[in-house]
């Protein structure tokens, strides 16, 4: 069976319902859809915008593979990611993944395997612009993020 | 061989990206940061822990240990912090 996947790196915000609908309009095979966003955080009202810098091309490509790893690993019928990059103001989306399948489980599980391994392989790094004026560090890779990683096992 | 540099590996060498030619005796991917880390401060700031540095040839993930050998991007990076 083809699965329907979709890979965008866009600066532009998202319509979650809007994708939804793409990968299940007109279709009565599936019986679950799981939909996961991620948002900016003001991280206790000190951030004015995330800025997302990306390596264009290997970015859409990376996704891409672990979207694929999770295609032969669960049987969903469709998978959607979007990931922004450039300014991100608190409470705006960063990213996002549908995932549809006959039965839920396929659909959770591919949804949370793919976000764990986008935090870790796809190349995205998050700079912190604070509300002061000032710009702050660059976001550290955090080690829980590996270890949510590793608990899917090899998947290479 | 075309380097890219990406968020703080750019930012403290000042460029997003260069052509450079090392000797043959830079084999792997990790002899490649070594060799650069030697080319001036900004280069040994940002390659001050080589151990943390990420890097993609022909965008791609690969180890330190990895042969450069036909590579024609390779780009060098700290840990994504993406999703």
């Amino acid at each position: 069976m083809t699965v329907s996947v979709t890979i965008r790196v866009q600066a532009e915000a998202f319509d979650i319902a809007l994708e939804m609908e793409r990968l299940t309009i007109g279709r009565t095979d599936i019986g679950a859809v799981v939909t996961f966003s991620g948002l900016c955080r003001s991280e206790g009202d000190i951030l004015a915008a995330l800025e997302l810098e990306h390596y264009p091309g290997m970015a859409e490509a990376e996704i891409e593979r672990v979207a694929q790893v999770a295609v032969r690993r669960w049987p969903v019928l469709g998978l959607t990611v979007i990931h922004r990059h450039g300014m991100i103001a608190p409470g705006e989306p960063i990213v996002l993944v549908v995932a549809t399948s006959s039965h839920r489980n396929a659909a959770f599980e591919a949804a949370s395997f793919l976000m764990d391994f986008l935090k870790t392989r796809a190349p995205f790094w998050k700079k912190e612009h604070r509300k002061d004026g000032t710009v702050g560090g660059w976001v550290d890779a955090r080690e829980a993020d590996t270890d949510a990683m590793r608990r899917w096992g090899d998947s290479q | 061989m075309k380097i890219l540099y990406f968020a703080w590996v750019r930012e403290r060498i000042g460029k997003t990206e260069e052509v450079v030619e090392p000797p043959p005796s830079v084999r792997t991917a990790g002899d490649l940061v070594t060799w650069l880390k030697a080319r001036g401060e900004e280069y040994d700031y940002a390659f001050e822990r080589p151990e943390v540095i990420r890097i993609a040839i022909d965008q791609l993930h690969v180890s330190h240990g990895t042969s450069i050998e036909g590579a024609r991007e390779v780009a060098l990076f700290p840990p994504m912090t993406g999703g």
